[in-house]
């Protein structure tokens, strides 16, 4: 009896030439420049922030004041430094208001991606995707203009009929009957700037569907909507979750555009037809002018606290385009 | 099986006299026939002049090389040509006499009447095996209230009821690339169409899985119309009662020659059709 | 064989198209809109519904209930699809409305403040809130252009060498590097601003053009490493197997047969990242302020651009100096425009160039059996 002797698998071992290794560290450290870079901020905005966070503790993701006690020199200890910093309202508001825009955005996106994709004349398909490419890369500052010279008249005819007809729910009932500036109409600015971003990426994930699958709905007597629903939709899910997911990322760290439309209040508001708002990214723009060294430090931490949320919601989407993008 | 074969091309044959005979009277003529049909990508002038009939319950080959407009024609049949954004056609399809293309005619319902079968198996990803039968009765809205018999009918006829029947929820992916295909079939049967058009259901697709569809499409034969676009000759051979020869010169894909399957492999008219069906050329 | 029609045999035949919808089809159809649209706005005339969302409303309301009401002798399948139809325009209609409503907005407000000089002069001695027949917005047009010059020389090495390590190197840390440069799309601008203040503004002691060109830079960095990523996974595998089979090392693969082949793939690359950057305020409020007048020095201090020209201007919220930010807006969008355009026609060409490299890729291979 003789055994079979599996044979060892021989190590295929690759020896790149003194040029190409030269080439491949060259191209290595040219791509974790952005590694570098990212940790660089991550591990300054925590670095400039800890005595923020020392002093204030939880109390600064949950307060609902913000006072600076002016300037001083350095040393001078003739009076007690009172300032304190708390962020809770305006961490609140900017989910609020990216909220309300991901409500409206994620309809008319989907909408707008299959009309381009699946009912648009051919004859304008080429420009509704260029439009789109190009509405995408309009300025905030333009939307935020836009906005408050041209959309608040009707954004506010909208609040009024809201609070009129459905007032007597909590967030629809408001104090003062002025809705300009208010959680609501910020978040419809929002929504229009998010939906460039959103449909775009719909629109190419909904492009991608294999086009036998589609065939075969109509092959056995479909109708649009039939291959739509059965096909387009759940092969694009996922991709049209991971670009409403990015569209959250820019509305939580949008600033001009939600600078220019909302009063920023520090207090916890429910109510987003009221002319109270909050949100972090703007408040930092905001009290960045007349800052003083400790009120920085706050701001930020403040931006930390903004990053660590965006990108959480970054990481979020690109797990599900991992996740389920098919592997070619 | 080949003997079964055999024995309906020649009954049919006397039937309907020759296949590409269009001139004559068709009121009665049950099934698919085209009538001069051209098709046209842009400028592209891919198929000219092909007059086809295509009787009730047989099988048909279409064969020729790549290229030559199979499955173009394929796709005219069942109003699958007009998704591609140039494309244009001429002539006339008709299906038991009227003329699918008329504009009072909806495409859907012509596809209902004419399924599908495509090259790549594609169950649809997101549906488990039940659903994926059932697919096309809900995409056409049909009524029909014995889901349950339905999928086991049509599974059983495109030969796949015995390994899933226990099954039945789990995703039609989970199958192997011939089940696949033969899911695909059972999808298009439980719409009932009266004609199934086959673009190489088999070209994706080991020995073993080849040889069960085909016997499936043998089966389907005995109820509804089989046009299948094959490559393969021994599969033509195999299965159709009778074949269509297609090529190109370079310029549009026209007909060749179509007759009965002993016919075009023993005897044919055109000695081109000889060197192709021998593996002269192709 | 004789009974088989040949192709050569017909006359002429015209190819036609049964199923494309006939012209009286397009103009009843056409006609029926025409005629809701006046029918919604006589609606928005007598109802409390006002101004052009009440008209819109009106127009989708009398579009639905028509479809709902001539869908009704239809099937179940035809029906829904009639409504679903009507449901997709109308949301895709809204969706695209906001992005005409600002070009056209900031056409008609800005075109005011626009005149020959506009372009050439600066503020230093116009008031806000003078006559807009004075001063100008070229002080901010240069330094905007300095500020993003700086982004790009920052970015487009770094931007493609992580391209071409993604694509051509594939190290251990590819999927690393991709998720860093996800999450990198995902800072938010003011806060890319926040760190470069803290950093580069705080140590140099003075705001300059120089740190808001480093703050775009942060800003670019991942939209350009990811276009081009994208741009090299184009470059068929074929061309770089044919390079090493070729044995060139790989280096020479990279740097002769890859970049090449996407020249004006990797130029869109940059020219889409300037579009994007180039209208990004916040982090210039944060890092480069604003000026009144023409300077060219980028750390010479703090340096105007078109985001913080049109931002003080509307902050200063005088008739004037309102009217002033529209034209700035009116400048900012038609650069905006002009890179786009650049791009878009650029992209075509590469594109364009990767198939042509493809079939060359084939016809190589056929050649050599």
């Amino acid at each position: 009896m003789t055994t079979v002797e599996t044979p060892t698998p021989r190590e295929m071992t690759v020896i790149y030439s003194r040029a190409d290794r030269i080439f491949r560290g060259i191209v290595t450290a040219g791509a974790l420049t952005s590694l570098l870079l990212l940790g660089l901020i991550a591990s300054f905005l925590i670095f400039r922030s800890a005595g923020t966070f020392r002093e204030f503790g939880i109390n600064f993701i949950t307060g609902t004041e913000w006072f600076s006690d002016g300037f001083r020199e350095v040393g001078d200890e003739s009076r007690a430094d009172n300032s304190v910093f708390s962020i809770g309202p305006m961490i609140v508001g900017s989910l609020v208001v990216a909220t309300i825009a991901m409500l409206f955005a994620i309809p008319l996106s989907i909408g707008g991606a299959l009309y381009i994709e699946f009912y648009a004349p051919r004859s304008i398909y080429r420009i509704l995707v260029a439009m789109l490419d190009l509405a995408a890369a309009i300025p905030s500052l333009i939307f935020g203009l836009w906005g408050i010279e041209i959309f608040t008249s009707f954004g506010v005819r909208w609040a009024t009929f809201l609070n009129d007809r459905l007032g007597f729910i909590p967030i629809f009932s408001v104090e003062f009957e002025n809705f300009g500036r208010s959680p609501f109409v910020a978040g419809c600015v929002l929504a229009s700037l998010v939906v460039p971003i959103t449909t775009s990426v719909a629109r190419e994930v909904y492009s991608r569907t294999p086009r036998d699958l589609i065939d075969t709905c109509y092959a056995l007597g479909g109708s649009k909507w039939g291959a739509i629903r059965s096909v387009v939709m759940p092969y694009g899910r996922s991709g049209v979750i991971a670009g409403a997911m990015l569209g959250l990322g820019r509305a939580l760290g949008e600033t001009v555009a939600i600078y220019l439309m909302l009063n920023l209040v520090f207090t916890y508001s429910y109510e987003i037809l009221d002319s109270t708002g909050g949100n972090v990214a703007s408040m930092i723009a905001l009290k960045f002018g007349e800052a003083t060294d400790k009120e920085i430090s706050a701001l930020i931490a403040s931006g930390l606290v903004l990053f660590v949320i965006t990108l959480i919601v970054n990481m979020i989407a690109s797990n599900i385009v991992q996740r389920t993008t098919p592997r070619a | 099986m080949t003997q079964r074969t055999m024995t309906m091309t020649t009954s049919d044959l006397s039937a309907t006299n020759k296949l590409e005979d269009v001139q004559g009277d068709n009121s009665s003529f049950r099934g698919l026939e085209t009538r001069a049909v051209h098709a046209w990508f842009g400028k592209h002038h891919a198929l000219a002049g092909v007059s086809l009939r295509f009787p009730e319950r047989t099988v048909t080959g279409l064969i020729g090389p790549s290229g030559c407009g199979k499955s173009t024609f394929i796709r005219l049949l069942n109003r699958m040509h007009e998704f591609i954004p140039s494309a244009a056609m001429a002539g006339s399809v008709l299906l038991n006499g009227s003329d699918i293309y008329d504009p009072s005619e909806d495409p859907a319902m012509i596809r209902l009447k004419v399924g599908m079968v495509f090259q790549k198996p594609n169950p649809f990803p997101a549906m488990t095996i039940r659903e994926n039968v059932l697919a096309g009765i809900k995409l056409a809205h049909l009524k029909r209230d014995n889901h349950d018999d339905i999928v086991e009918q049509c599974l059983t006829r495109a030969g796949l009821w015995k390994e899933v029947k226990d099954r039945l929820d789990a995703s039609g992916g989970s199958l192997s690339g011939g089940q696949q295909q033969r899911l695909c079939i059972a999808r298009s049967l439980a719409v009932e169409p009266q004609v199934l058009l086959m673009d190489e259901p088999c070209s994706a697709l080991d020995p073993g899985s080849t040889l069960r569809i085909e016997e499936t499409i043998k089966e389907l034969a005995e109820k509804i119309t089989v046009i299948i676009v094959t490559h393969n000759m021994q599969q033509a051979s195999r299965v159709s009662d009778y074949c269509a020869f297609f090529l190109t010169d370079g310029g549009p894909g026209y007909l060749v020659e179509a007759d009965s399957t002993r016919k075009m492999f023993t005897n044919p008219s055109d000695p081109r059709t000889a060197d192709y069906v021998q593996g002269k050329f192709g | 064989m004789s009974n088989v029609v040949q192709a050569s045999d017909q006359v002429t035949i015209e190819p036609q198209r049964p199923w494309a919808v006939k012209r009286v089809v397009r103009a009843t159809n056409a006609g029926r809109l025409a005629l809701f649209a006046a029918l919604a706005a006589g609606i928005t005339l007598v109802s409390p519904l006002a101004n052009a969302d009440g008209w819109a409303l009106a127009f989708l309301v009398v579009n639905l209930t028509w479809t709902i009401a001539t869908a009704v002798r239809l099937g179940a399948k035809e029906r829904r699809d009639a409504i679903v139809r009507v449901v997709v325009s109308s949301l895709a209609f809204l969706a695209f409305v906001p992005w005409l409503s600002i070009f056209i907005s900031t056409a008609l407000k800005g075109y005011k403040g626009l005149y020959p000089g506009y372009l050439f002069n600066d503020m230093r001695i116009t008031s806000y809130d003078d006559e807009l027949t004075f001063g100008g917005v070229g002080h901010a047009v240069v330094g905007s252009l300095i500020m993003v010059a700086i982004a790009t020389i920052l970015t487009l090495p770094l931007g493609i060498l992580s391209g071409i390590y993604l694509t051509e190197v594939r190290g251990r840390l590819t999927f690393m590097v991709r998720f860093i440069v996800q999450s990198m799309a995902g800072v938010p601008s003011v806060v890319a601003g926040l760190f470069i203040f803290a950093t580069v503004v705080q140590s140099m002691g003075r705001y300059s053009g120089l740190a808001g060109g480093i703050a775009l830079a942060v800003l670019m960095l991942p939209t350009v490493s990811r276009t081009a990523e994208e741009v090299l996974k184009l470059v068929p595998d074929d061309l770089r197997s044919a390079g090493y089979a070729l044995g060139a090392r790989q280096w020479r693969t990279a740097l002769m047969v890859v970049l090449p082949t996407v020249k004006a793939g990797l130029t869109t690359a940059a020219i889409l990242g300037i579009a994007r950057v180039i209208g990004e305020t916040a982090p210039l409020l944060l890092t480069s302020l604003n000026t009144n007048g023409f300077m060219w020095n980028p750390i010479g201090g703090t340096l105007g651009s078109l985001p913080t020209y049109i931002f003080a201007m509307f902050m200063y919220g005088s008739e004037f100096s309102v009217a002033r930010a529209w034209s700035g807006s009116v400048v900012l969008l038609s650069i905006v425009l002009f890179f786009f355009v650049l791009a878009r026609r650029l992209g075509g060409r590469s594109e364009k160039r990767a198939k042509a490299g493809v079939g060359k890729a084939a016809r190589t291979s056929v050649g050599t059996k």
